[in-house]
């Protein structure tokens, strides 16, 4: 089986979504890349690194700058008739572009992947990851997206893929980009940090939650997330949100400070290595899951925490 | 401009689910079931948009079983016009219901379509894209802000690192995320309102739809598992097991 992998990159460098997805296709047979942007040739670059691919597709035209859906699908599509399967992470770029591919080829697309069990057979999470659904495709081709926590990252070096320009219709005349506003942030990204301290309601507004748990994270060099309520009560900004409909992370350490566990939430942490509850109910749904708990008043404990560590 | 607001009937999003025992599903006897939480922000958006003099009328769709009908007299209740449902016992996947709501529109002709981004039983997060694409038409996933003016429609969308803000040729596709607005409760007088509204029974084949599943769905299985650990006593302790497991 011949596969295409959407790398998922900012123009400049390629993000490690890309590499769990390579992996995800490596299951599946033949790996070549897709890197669609604007003055991208140092992603492909890059990417004709990773381990084990054997081409890179470059589509570099303006009107791919910014990944929009309605330039992208079309030129997919067409790299798609002699390639069995696309495969994108499940990064907010794959997960807007990749149904919109799958219905162009009137194929049923599979989200999210966690496994590749067979040829056309996989796990994937459904009800918030509480039910692990066995799905098995009917489709002549192959539409995925993969979840990035549950495959391990391809190595980025070692490879020597070949790298050819492709050109493809360019913009549809459907959309425009009119900006971004994409947080500068000096701490670890929330689906590659190795440890993350998270905080919910229980940090009453936006000051506290900096107070409380920036210097527990700066000591620990980890990444910063919320619940859904932190986020919702505008404690910090939506890109911190982890759950079901937020980021899913699995790091080697979780730290949850004043979250209850949701099952939202719980859907999107319950893969971490360890987890750790600090929360003064001790009733909460967070320490049926949590390795270690502690019962007590965040506010005393999580500032003690950061002093003795 | 008329808005097309597809919403589907879920199991509650405060239950939690649970796999029957022969692995065949999720089981949804007696289970409380209620509009899509996306699908309830797509509603919403709607009726405010009409508020605002952006839209004229508003058309909700499902598809889905008979029961799907109560959902359908909640969008009304909220403040949706009318209804359409597409009558059918059998799991349709996003595709299909995509190839419905195209047939659908195409009667509708609306300028709008509003969606939730997924539905929180199969987190597909695909049917807005899928329409989006079988129509040729522009897509706003992931919507934190909706503008309509004149022609076009701004929409601001939750991406992994912020924001990012397109601008969509009308008709358009949009699809919501948490964060668009708060949906509100239908009133009494407007859920005994909604009841003389008109909603129309149709059935996917009325649409020249195949729904015959291109997904087997082999097996359904819990989760692994988490076993609850241990509790310690203070904030020493705490740090001497971070310390044991090489963390600082």
């Amino acid at each position: 089986m011949k596969t295409l992998v959407w790398v998922e990159h900012d123009n400049s460098a390629m993000a490690d979504a890309t590499l769990a997805a390579v992996t995800a296709a490596g299951k599946l047979g033949e790996v070549h890349l897709l890197v669609a942007g604007s003055g991208c040739r140092a992603v492909a670059e890059q990417a004709a690194q990773i381990a084990g691919v054997g081409k890179v597709h470059l589509a570099d035209n303006a009107a791919y700058a910014n990944a929009l859906a309605e330039n992208v699908a079309p030129l997919v599509v067409d790299l798609m008739s002699h390639h069995d399967a696309f495969v994108a992470p499940a990064t907010s770029h794959g997960k807007n572009i990749t149904p919109r591919v799958a219905a162009l080829l009137d194929v049923m697309q599979i989200s999210d992947i966690l496994s590749v069990e067979g040829e056309k057979t996989f796990t994937r999470p459904t009800y918030a990851g509480n039910a692990i659904a066995t799905v098995e495709s009917t489709d002549a081709k192959l539409v995925i997206t993969v979840r990035g926590t549950a495959f391990d990252k391809a190595e980025t070096t070692g490879g020597s893929a070949t790298i050819e320009d492709v050109s493809g219709a360019g913009d549809a005349g459907l959309s425009s980009f009119v900006g971004a506003e994409i947080a500068k942030n000096e701490r670890p990204e929330l689906t590659s940090a190795k440890i993350i301290v998270s905080g919910g309601r229980a940090l009453k507004d936006s000051e506290t939650f900096q107070q409380v748990i920036m210097p527990l994270a700066d000591k620990l060099g980890a990444g910063v997330g919320a619940s859904r309520a932190a986020v919702d009560a505008g404690y910090v900004p939506n890109d911190y949100q982890v759950g079901q409909t937020g980021k899913i992370v699995a790091p080697e350490v979780y730290i949850a400070i004043g979250i209850s566990g949701a099952i939202q939430h719980l859907a999107g942490m319950k893969d971490s290595k360890t987890i750790i509850a600090i929360n003064k109910d001790e009733d909460a749904p967070i320490f049926q899951v949590a390795d270690i708990g502690l019962v007590g008043d965040l506010f005393k404990i999580v500032p003690e925490l950061t002093e003795k560590l | 401009m008329k808005a097309l607001v597809p919403v589907k009937r879920v199991i509650d999003y405060n239950v939690k689910p649970r796999v029957k025992a022969d692995g065949t599903g999720v089981d949804l006897a007696n289970v409380k079931m209620s509009m899509n939480p996306f699908d309830e922000i797509a509603v919403e958006e709607a009726i405010r948009l009409k508020e605002s003099g952006a839209v004229t009328e508003i058309i909700a769709i499902s598809v889905g079983p008979a029961k799907a009908q109560e959902t359908l007299r909640t969008a009304l209740a909220m403040g949706a016009d009318s209804a359409i449902l597409v009558e059918t016992d059998d799991e349709v996947e996003p595709l299909a219901v995509a190839k419905i709501l195209k047939a659908a529109a195409a009667e509708v002709q609306p300028g709008l379509i509003i969606l939730g981004k997924q539905a929180i039983d199969d987190d597909s997060n695909q049917t807005g894209q899928m329409l989006a694409a079988l129509m040729n038409l522009p897509q706003g996933t992931f919507a934190s802000k909706v503008v309509v003016e004149g022609d076009s429609v701004t929409v601001t969308r939750e991406v992994d690192g912020g924001l990012e803000t397109v601008k969509l040729s009308l008709p358009a596709i949009v699809t919501t995320d948490l964060r668009l607005n708060e949906p509100r409760y239908a009133s009494l007088p407007n859920i005994m309102k909604a009841k003389k509204k008109p909603l129309d029974v149709k059935t996917p084949a009325d649409y020249g739809v195949d729904i015959t599943p291109r997904i087997k769905t082999l097996k359904v299985a819990e989760p692994p598992v988490r076993q609850a650990g241990i509790k310690v006593a203070d904030v020493d302790e705490l740090v001497a097991k971070l310390k044991n497991m090489g963390v600082a």
